[in-house]
């Protein structure tokens, strides 16, 4: 526009890198009461709330076999009542304080949040407690609530993400612990009894294997005491945790589910990688973002900014207590799905030899993660989150703090080389989900040998 | 509770806010245009959107990508595009307040030159893809789409989805996108929020740099068209879906005017949470629905409430009209309890503390400023739209809900599986979304 003078900035240039101050985390107190329940305290004062997050340390990989779903179904019955209280007793008296319970259940964990006004901690807090440590588990709402869930399995059938996520679980992990995604299957759900639920919530949730995080405008010793209060009663150590099993051993190759008259292919392609504790751990989160992790990542750069195949392609390490998968998910244009799969596997190859990372894409990478790190950690619930996430994976509590300097010593040969121990083209499972038809896209040359077609509804 | 705040109006339009608030090293920065696909025409649907996309593109001192010098100094960023308004923000480390800036003016002065054929096509690619995915290959994706264009007619601004259409899209031609830049992407259009740890004298010497030399285009008529609906319209949509599901939609008052509160209000009492009148009875007495959803949709010129509920398997649509029909005019004929609306002001007072928490992004305190800015001309607003909540007694929320979602003036939208249109409600008539 030549009506626009340039102002009084410089625009040759842009302005340059300024350091940024060291992250470092609010400080967390620890207690344990007398029944083992542990509890972690930081304090964010910036607004008058108060999240408070009790961690189970076990999660859907305890599923036994045959009854999966059945951890994600107890902590779902949790707040359909407790003591004289109806489900829709237990919703009056948590909106009555503005609160809701957040439930999140994964494969090692489960997690109940409860968030406040702060003038509400007390009547919060002994909520949470009797939701968790005392629910009614009734017959007829465990009917209900396994209708619900039966319905919600029918309902993404028609969710292409859903259908990608389910059989990609399955296929990678086969039976093993990490086989199923927390919803569970409809066999498996029509097979759980509500006294299957009673035995899993006596057995698993324990304040043995339980920590209390309290986060926001609070004091630890007057938590403690709230805490002392309302769980006194709960009693019970440890239970076991789900057996580490060997996942089966695959060769590349192709899966699809048909979706016929789809406009989009959803894909997944990937592996069991690593898990939480692998000394690989930021090399790979480094690793990550050069790869697919961000917008400015090969992968997405490629398929979206070159190619306009794709809204948008992400790869990711998910990191457990067990080896966790890595894998890349997009949506792309049907008739782009061969050329989708082909550069994707290509960059994942790549990165391991061929086209090492590089200085200045790492410096991206590292920046992105590093000089924006403080963000992460703005609001108490994010903090909550991140003290829960150092209980459960026995990270110590300098984790945080330390992060930015260990992937600011990254060099972009460790990464290239973490990239090459933990990502195995010669391993890779792709799906497919989406109205393919073999006969016209030229399959043949991505060497995946015979695609085998997979029916959702038998995984 | 407040946000404080200064406002300071740039010589050549533009709005400038400063929010201090040092409990992080970061800074916040948001733009908001006055412009969204309200602005369009028929014919020339989904431009604004696309044109979101294409401020990501490069400007012309810096012709490449948005996000890499960005992201290169630890930011994060984001835009979106709705039926009022664009919106555009970073979160950057509180030393890199200055390259936001420079990116921020560069594309607000500068866009054009750098703007090619090729980026264009590809970004309309892009667009058609965030459509197929978004909408299309989604189940009940497209009953938004049917909802709009039946609640408003034709002509109306708010008849077609932000999107757009296909047809529209692949017919769009680099010219429009030069017009339309020139005519809605300028400092007077503007409004730009810094929130969080930065000293505001300097941060305003600093916006005035990059910002001051950039000139006004022609002051932007606001685009203003009424409208009603008088009769009940059921329509269908066959789709790739197991089980069926009824949408129905009211046109409800502006946002922020007299009703908009109570109805907010309603909308929770009614269908939010286990607590509410129809997951009671829908979900957990009847068992007739797997779910049940209501909000309000607020907007500049109309808002519009939908409700939706999916029939449980052997259920049907008709069962589900029937309860909704029924607790609305519970709720219209005896109003609510003293409960509901003492849960009702607390909810609020807490969605609000809550908003504070944060000083970017979609939603926190920046984004909430320019909103307020954009559409009430005053920012200062914080502490009278709780007010607004804290205000509605029983009888406002009963004549409220009474005079706008009692009633047939409504839209019926049965979504059925395909072949199935036998599920809908009784009467509708079938409707295609291109």
């Amino acid at each position: 526009m030549s009506q626009t003078s340039a102002g009084r900035i410089d625009r040759s240039q842009l302005p340059p890198l300024r350091p940024v101050p060291r992250f470092s985390f609010p400080a967390i107190t620890k207690s344990e009461l007398s029944n083992g329940l542990k509890i972690c305290t930081a304090r964010h004062a910036q607004v008058p709330m108060i999240g408070f997050l009790l961690l189970l340390h076990r999660g859907a990989s305890n599923d036994p076999v045959g009854l999966e779903g059945l951890a994600a179904i107890t902590a779902d019955m949790l707040d359909e009542g407790t003591g004289s209280l109806s489900a829709i007793d237990v919703g009056e008296q948590l909106s009555r304080i503005g609160a809701q319970l957040d439930v999140d259940v994964s494969s090692d964990a489960m997690l109940f949040g409860i968030t406040s006004l702060s003038r509400f901690a007390d009547r919060g807090l002994q909520l949470l407690a009797d939701i968790v440590v005392r629910p009614s588990l009734r017959d007829d709402d465990f009917e209900r609530v396994r209708q619900q869930r039966l319905n919600r399995l029918i309902q993404i059938r028609d969710m292409p993400g859903a259908i990608a996520e389910r059989v990609f679980t399955r296929l990678l992990y086969g039976n093993a612990p990490y086989g199923h995604t927390p919803l569970g299957r409809e066999s498996s759900l029509s097979a759980i009894t509500v006294d299957d639920v009673r035995a899993f919530h006596r057995k698993t949730l324990l304040p043995g294997q339980a920590t209390l995080v309290a986060v926001g405008d609070c004091d630890h010793d007057v938590i403690r005491a709230l805490a002392e209060k309302a769980f006194s009663g709960w009693t019970g150590g440890e239970s076991e945790r789900a057996p580490d099993s060997a996942t089966p051993a695959h060769p590349a190759r192709l899966n699809i589910v048909a979706r016929p008259g789809a406009s989009q292919s959803e894909l997944r392609i990937g592996h069991v990688a690593v898990s939480r504790s692998a000394p690989d751990y930021h090399a790979l989160v480094a690793a990550n973002m050069v790869l697919g992790g961000q917008y400015v990542s090969r992968i997405n750069l490629n398929l979206r900014a070159d190619k306009g195949i794709t809204y948008g392609a992400r790869t990711a390490f998910e990191f457990r207590r067990q080896p966790g998968p890595f894998s890349l998910s997009v949506s792309v244009d049907k008739a782009a799905t061969v050329v989708a799969i082909s550069e994707s596997m290509r960059e994942i190859a790549e990165i391991r030899d061929v086209k090492p990372v590089l200085a200045d894409e790492l410096a991206i990478g590292v920046a992105a993660l590093t000089r924006g790190y403080a963000k992460n950690f703005e609001t108490f619930d994010q903090l909550a989150r991140a003290v829960a996430q150092l209980s459960l994976f026995d990270l110590p509590d300098t984790f945080y703090s330390d992060f930015v300097p260990r992937i600011e010593a990254l060099s972009p040969d460790e990464v290239t080389r973490a990239a090459a121990r933990n990502l195995d083209p010669a391993r890779l499972t792709t799906l497919i989900v989406g109205d393919v038809d073999t006969a016209s896209q030229d399959f043949g040359h991505l060497n995946l040998g015979e695609p085998a077609l997979v029916r959702p509804d038998t995984i | 509770m407040d946000i404080p705040f200064s406002k300071h109006t740039l010589a050549n339009g533009l709005d400038v806010l400063l929010h201090e608030e040092h409990g992080c090293p970061i800074v916040a920065v948001n733009i908001w245009y006055h412009v969204g696909s309200k602005n369009e025409r028929p014919g020339h649907t989904g431009f604004a959107h696309l044109f979101e996309h294409l401020m990501f593109e490069g400007s012309e001192h810096h012709d490449s990508g948005f996000f890499q010098p960005l992201q290169a100094a630890g930011a994060s960023l984001n835009g979106s595009t709705n039926a009022d308004r664009t919106n555009y923000w970073e979160v950057v480390p509180a030393s890199a307040l200055d390259l936001a800036l420079w990116m921020e003016s560069d594309r607000m002065g500068f866009l054009l030159p750098a703007l090619t054929e090729q980026k264009f096509l590809n970004q309309r690619d892009v667009v058609l893809n965030e459509r197929r995915q978004n909408y299309e290959n989604r189940p009940y994706g497209l009953a938004s789409m049917a909802m709009l264009a039946t609640l408003f007619p034709d002509d109306h601004p708010y008849h077609w989805s932000t999107i757009g259409e296909v047809a529209d899209l692949n017919a769009a031609k680099l010219d429009e996108v030069h017009e339309f830049f020139r005519r809605y992407y300028h400092p007077a259009n503007a409004s730009i929020v810094l929130a969080g740890d930065f000293d505001s004298d300097a941060a305003l010497a600093m916006v005035r740099s990059y910002f001051e030399g950039i000139v006004p285009g022609a002051p932007v008529e606001r685009v203003n068209v009424t409208a009603s609906i008088d009769a009940e319209r059921r329509i269908l949509l066959e789709d790739r879906v197991e089980l069926p599901r009824l949408y129905l939609a009211w046109m409800t008052p502006p946002m922020f005017a007299e009703g908009d509160a109570d109805l907010d209000l309603a909308t929770d009492l009614l269908a939010n949470g286990k607590t509410s009148r129809l997951y009671r009875r829908l979900v957990y007495d009847e068992r007739i629905a797997t779910d049940v959803s209501a909000s309000q949709s607020s907007r500049e010129m109309s808002s519009f409430v939908q409700m939706s509920a999916t029939a449980a398997p052997g259920h049907t649509l008709t069962e589900i009209d029937r309860v909704i029909t029924e607790e609305i005019a519970r709720v219209a004929n005896d109003g609510p309890t003293d409960d509901e609306i003492e849960r009702g002001r607390v909810q609020a007072e807490t969605q609000f503390v809550q908003r504070l928490q944060t000083v970017g992004g979609f939603g926190g305190k920046s984004d909430q400023l320019n909103a307020y800015n954009t559409f009430l001309g005053r920012a200062d607003y914080f502490t009278e739209d709780l007010a607004r909540y804290e205000r509605v007694t029983k009888a406002s929320l009963q004549g409220t809900v009474a005079k706008y979602i009692h009633g047939s003036h409504r839209v019926a939208l049965s979504v059925v599986p395909r072949g199935r249109t036998d599920l809908a409600l009784a009467d509708s008539s079938p409707v295609s979304v291109s």
